[in-house]
């Protein structure tokens, strides 16, 4: 579970740093292709654009040095503060949602209960559909579904699409990220409950323990490492939610619902390719920024996986 | 668990066996956990729901569909509109690209990260094959909204802003991932096995392909069905990529429905269907496989 370093610092087989040994020339040709794909596709654009971000670029033609000139312009932007205030606050909602959902699912698919094997694998289809096709028909749920059964039962506030609705859309895209997303955690708290001995529960019960206090004391600390996993994967994905907003909302109403992917992407089509350079830049801050969070959260805790 | 519920008694639905006094187990009590399961079935629904409508839909008529209602029984089953969407997303191209895609996409990331990663994991006190290794890792900190707008200019310069170009950088942004799998699935593998090899001559590719290849089995499943899962379903990437419409892999190809044809939901649903079957149909075969697979990826990281 600790990311950095896989590998023993010294593998009983392999010789010791400082004694070095000589490298067959077939293993560079292993990594090579590796290394120059991902050069080429990855670190060169990455740099380039970056490089970019320091000018006028328009995605076309002549260009020059402007220095600092679209990051000053880029956190003056009402609608770039605006749609990092949305996929970061969409991103919390969601991970909470999505990581008591799961747990709470996995907790009962740990029991023993009837039609366990349909029920699992049930609960876990939703992660081998397309997000935007999943979109689509849940779509039509919220559009045209929904304001029906809302109005046949009279609850007034769902009667219109919660779609237009620029306070509630985003819990549309909630929601749907959450249904796609449910199944990933699910499976990796089944295996954290999986794998803690019974015998903790049978003392405890012994001892008189409540069945809250037995999830307290003895299943949340012991799958803290799972929780805390589970959500730095669930927001580093949730801060690129693209897709099911495209299927949704597509940003709207107005810009309510725009993430930072999407504005990101106007810089292709809108002429302002430099502009939203500077803004990936900085989402490229942010997504550093987590997953440094991820590397302090994970290392430290003595998780045997 | 049943340790955080009630614990029903054991031995009220079928006799205990004989030795055991009080058991109080997770699953070991013989009596299913009744309103746990009541509640598991009713949350399915959540799940169920949303595929009953797109079936549902998807077999209606026209004159059915516009009715309103989703959740109505199809009636009568009109199958016109597979025949339609079929047509209108040209569904075997859209469909074989998808194909293409992620299986490029799979053997792709599979033969380049196992190959880094072997690589990496025999010669880790190197300087060069350590770095290589946290350099490929950094991808994490470089999702695909960070380096899309240069990448869309680069494909387009190296006229692979096509189904090619697609799949080239669908393997890119799972390599790290899969060469961290895969390293620390190498740890595990004894050097033993290698050097008897290397003793009767085997040089080191063919101890890649013969010995250490069969040996990665269980993570080369993990491996590609994340590799699969992320490819086969991925909007994002190809839409802003693949500059020809009639290139686009069945995901994309779905976004037709939401302008020109805005209230055939029938044939709407019909399409979606389409899209959705093959990997639901593959993963209901296969679960057991896909979850285990799934779970491993995970812990091991």
């Amino acid at each position: 579970m600790t990311v950095p370093s896989p590998l023993p610092r010294r593998a009983p087989d392999t010789p010791r740093p400082g004694r070095r040994h000589r490298v067959e020339p077939i293993y560079y040709w292993f990594l090579l292709p590796t290394l120059l794909l991902f050069t080429a596709l990855v670190l060169a654009p990455a740099l380039v654009g970056i490089f970019y971000s320091f000018t006028d670029y328009v995605g076309f033609g002549s260009w020059q040095f402007t220095g600092l000139t679209n990051y000053i312009a880029v956190f003056s932007d009402p609608s770039i503060w605006s749609s990092y205030k949305f996929t970061i606050g969409f991103a919390l909602v969601t991970v909470v949602l999505t990581q008591t959902t799961a747990l709470a699912l996995a907790v009962g698919l740990t029991q023993r209960i009837r039609f366990l094997t349909t029920l699992r694998s049930i609960f876990v289809i939703p992660m081998v559909i397309s997000g935007i096709v999943v979109a689509y028909v849940f779509n039509y749920l919220f559009a045209n579904s929904l304001p029906s059964v809302a109005g046949a039962v009279g609850f007034g506030p769902l009667e219109q699409s919660i779609l237009g609705d620029p306070d509630l859309a985003w819990v549309s895209i909630v929601i749907v990220s959450a249904w796609q997303t449910i199944p990933g955690a699910l499976l990796i708290y089944i295996a954290g409950l999986l794998s803690i001995p019974d015998e903790l529960y049978e003392a405890a019960a012994l001892d008189g323990a409540s069945a809250w206090r037995r999830f307290r004391s003895i299943t949340l600390p012991l799958i803290a490492g799972f929780v805390v996993i589970n959500t730095i994967l669930g927001i580093k994905g949730y801060l690129n939610a693209y897709d099911i907003i495209v299927a949704l909302t597509n940003g709207g109403p107005g810009t309510s619902t725009s993430s930072v992917a999407m504005t990101i992407f106007t810089g292709y089509t809108g002429g302002d390719y430099a502009y939203q350079m500077a803004n990936a830049t900085v989402f490229f801050v942010l997504t550093v920024v987590v997953s440094l969070l991820q590397l302090l959260a994970t290392r430290g805790r003595g998780l045997r996986l | 668990m049943t340790a955080t519920l009630p614990t029903s008694d054991p031995g009220t639905r079928r006799r205990p066996p004989r030795t055991s006094a009080v058991r109080v187990r997770r699953r070991g009590t013989d009596a299913p956990n009744r309103p746990v399961t009541v509640i598991l079935v009713v949350a399915s629904l959540a799940v169920l729901v949303p595929l009953y409508v797109t079936v549902a839909m998807a077999l209606k008529s026209p004159s059915q569909a516009a009715q309103g209602n989703a959740f109505a029984p199809p009636w009568p089953i009109d199958l016109h509109n597979f025949a339609s969407a079929w047509r209108l997303t040209h569904f075997p191209t859209s469909f074989a690209i998808s194909v293409a895609v992620s299986a490029g996409t799979v053997l792709g990331t599979l033969v380049l990260s196992s190959l880094a990663a072997y690589a990496i994991a025999r010669n880790w006190d190197r300087r060069l094959f350590r770095w290589s290794f946290f350099y490929l890792l950094g991808a994490m900190f470089l999702p695909f909204p960070v380096v899309a707008l240069p990448q869309i200019k680069l494909t387009a310069l190296l006229s692979i802003d096509n189904p090619v170009g697609v799949t080239l950088l669908h393997i890119v942004f799972q390599l790290s991932f899969s060469v961290l799998l895969y390293s620390a699935y190498l740890r595990s593998v004894p050097a033993e096995l290698e050097e008897s090899a290397r003793m009767d001559g085997a040089s080191t590719g063919q101890i890649f392909w013969r010995i250490i290849m069969p040996l990665l089995g269980p993570m080369n499943a993990t491996v590609g069905i994340f590799a699969f899962l992320a490819s086969w379903n991925d909007y994002m990437l190809p839409s802003l990529i693949t500059a020809d419409p009639g290139l686009q892999t069945l995901p994309v190809v779905q976004s037709i429905f939401q302008s020109q044809f805005g209230t055939n939901y029938n044939i709407a649903f019909a399409s979606y269907l389409m899209a959705m079957a093959p990997t639901v149909v593959v993963y209901l075969f296969s679960q057991r496989w896909v979850i285990s697979g799934v779970t491993q990826g995970a812990v091991k990281q």
